[in-house]
């Protein structure tokens, strides 16, 4: 038995490309030997990185319909007869110069009552009756808002006494109406709260679950870190290719929760007749989600990566402190 | 190259397990503890490999005050020291060749000098074709036999080998202790901590004999009967 073993003393700069090296290496074979564990953790990653996915794309599908509604508000200012031309190219440049407006329409006499004509097309005792006389309509300013909330600014604007001299009525956004709008500004506003705070909550559970599960596969293995520990392997050599391996669960999980959205919200615009379900529009929520299936992509691997590497390199501290106790 | 001065270890006010030891031991010297379970043998392994911090008294091993020593400096220690722990304490998820490598790699050996030295120490202890084997694959007698290969790969200064035959046929301990005479030939400090009284007599080495967390006798060439210190 002849024992000859080399005692060469160790060269520093080939070193740390060595070291990553296995670092990687074992992440990667880990990944592979604990075969369910790393099954069980990647399952749960695919769920919770689903969940975000979701409540993000409904969250964005959601507020697209709220948008919707409120495009449809606005404030109309009916104009007396009397008004001049000038007159009104004045007041519309007034209303645009006060902020918060996204558009002001002209309407005339004639549009305002052709528009009535094809609102109430199928009551054609009204339509009669209209016809008979002259057009008893007046022209009016259309006013769309920018944010449906300071639409009162509008009717202050329109209540002064050099404006108001210029109306032939009230403004629309009075009475029944402005109770109308002022309810649909305030559901909407509620929903869209519960909304991004849907999206906080399930965000901040799918952490916590992440966390725990990665913790829960390390503490299964902490004799294997405390037997490193002992023969003398540094930190980094040993929290490295569990780092590694959270990544990869992290990684695979990304690119399976989003083909996962891909293929379910292909599935309703092919099968189903509808493509909405109540205030999901599922049609809109396909087409952002394929617009920005690459930037989705690359946002769901940075929270796979981040929450795999943190939650592993928080879960293997514990198991690397040194006794400093007397 | 190791040093105890007065080294008290106490680990609850009713448990203390070490009592003022002191000890030196040369360097190239085989040492073997022996003592009941429960004596503080572990106890005063798991200080010099810095696994516990001793109450008080003051450790030297290699040259390095253990005081002295800042946590980052304590895998450097380590390194120093090679360990076969009495439960093997083998890598799981890693193959023989693996578990063995493994020591050499946190020192930062080349590959080329992995796929050099890992074969000849498995040849030594005689598990020569079973490198591809995982550790859950192998008897009591193997795994001790892939620790002890572990623990000398590094050619280590110090090596301390806590009961290392405990789970072994005669013939097998037999063979282990040859390895460790060996290893001991070739310069390294052996601390050997055992209840074999076969062994110890055989070996007529230095024995340090520990009751009740003291030393009790400290005689070289000397003979041991399991029953005197029960």
């Amino acid at each position: 038995m002849t024992k000859k073993k080399p005692n060469k003393p160790r060269k520093q700069g080939n070193h740390k490309a060595i070291t990553f090296g296995r670092i990687i290496k074992t992440g990667g074979q880990n990944f592979i030997r604990n075969a369910s564990l790393s099954i069980a953790a990647v399952a749960v990653m695919i769920i919770t990185l689903s969940i975000i996915l979701f409540s993000y794309i409904a969250n964005a599908t959601f507020a697209h319909t709220i948008q919707q509604i409120e495009d449809k508000i606005d404030v109309s200012v009916y104009l007396k007869d009397s008004v001049t031309e000038e007159r009104r190219d004045q007041l519309i440049s007034d209303i645009k110069n006060m902020g918060n407006i996204r558009s002001v329409e002209y309407v005339s006499k004639e549009r305002a009552l052709e528009e009535y004509k094809a609102a109430n097309n199928d009551d054609i005792d009204l339509l009669l009756a209209i016809s008979q006389t002259d057009n008893p309509l007046f022209a009016l300013l259309r006013i769309k808002p920018y944010d449906v909330d300071r639409i009162d600014g509008i009717r202050d604007y329109a209540e002064k006494p050099e404006i108001k001299e210029l109306q032939a009525d009230e403004t629309s956004y009075s009475g029944d109406r402005k109770e109308a709008i002022d309810n649909i500004t305030n559901s909407t506003r509620l929903l869209q709260r519960i909304g991004i705070i849907g999206v906080i909550v399930f965000a901040i559970v799918s952490v916590l679950i992440i966390l725990n599960t990665i913790q829960m596969a390390i503490f299964n293995r902490r004799e294997e870190l405390k037997i490193m520990r002992l023969l003398g392997a540094s930190t980094w050599y040993i929290r490295g290719p569990f780092i590694v391996e959270s990544i990869l669960y992290g990684v695979v999980a990304a690119i399976v929760s989003v083909s996962l959205c891909e293929a379910l919200l292909s599935v309703p615009q092919v099968t189903l007749s509808t493509s909405s379900f109540g205030l999901l529009d599922i049609t809109y929520a396909g087409e952002f989600f394929s617009q920005r299936l690459w930037s989705i992509l690359t946002l769901q691997l940075l929270v796979g990566i981040i929450i795999g590497a943190a939650s592993s390199f928080i879960a293997t501290h514990r198991y690397l402190k040194f006794k400093t106790s007397k | 190259m190791i040093l105890l001065d007065r080294v008290t270890k106490v680990y609850s006010r009713t448990n203390t397990a070490l009592d003022r030891i002191s000890l030196h031991v040369e360097p190239r010297e085989f040492v073997i503890i022996v003592g009941a379970s429960g004596a503080g043998k572990s106890t005063l392994l798991k200080l010099l490999t810095k696994e516990e911090k001793p109450t008080s008294g003051k450790i030297v091993v290699g040259g390095l005050d253990y005081d002295k020593l800042r946590d980052k400096d304590i895998p450097l220690v380590r390194r120093k020291i090679g360990v076969v722990f009495q439960d093997f304490k083998l890598l799981p998820n890693k193959n023989v060749f693996e578990n063995v490598s493994f020591a050499l790699e946190i020192v930062g050996y080349g590959n080329r000098e992995i796929a050099h030295t890992v074969p000849k120490v498995l040849d030594i202890v005689g598990l020569k074709g079973k490198e591809k084997r995982m550790t859950g694959e192998l008897s009591g007698g193997e795994r001790q036999r892939v620790a002890i290969a572990r623990a000398v790969v590094r050619q280590p200064k110090i090596l301390i080998a806590d009961e290392p035959t405990g789970n072994l046929d005669p013939k097998y301990a037999w063979e282990i202790i040859k390895i460790l005479e060996k290893i001991n030939h070739y310069g390294t400090t052996v601390i050997l901590t055992t209840h074999n009284q076969d062994i110890v007599n055989k070996l007529k080495r230095r024995v340090i004999t520990i009751s009740d967390g003291r030393v009790v006798s400290d005689r070289a060439n000397a003979r041991y009967n399991n029953e005197d210190s029960k």
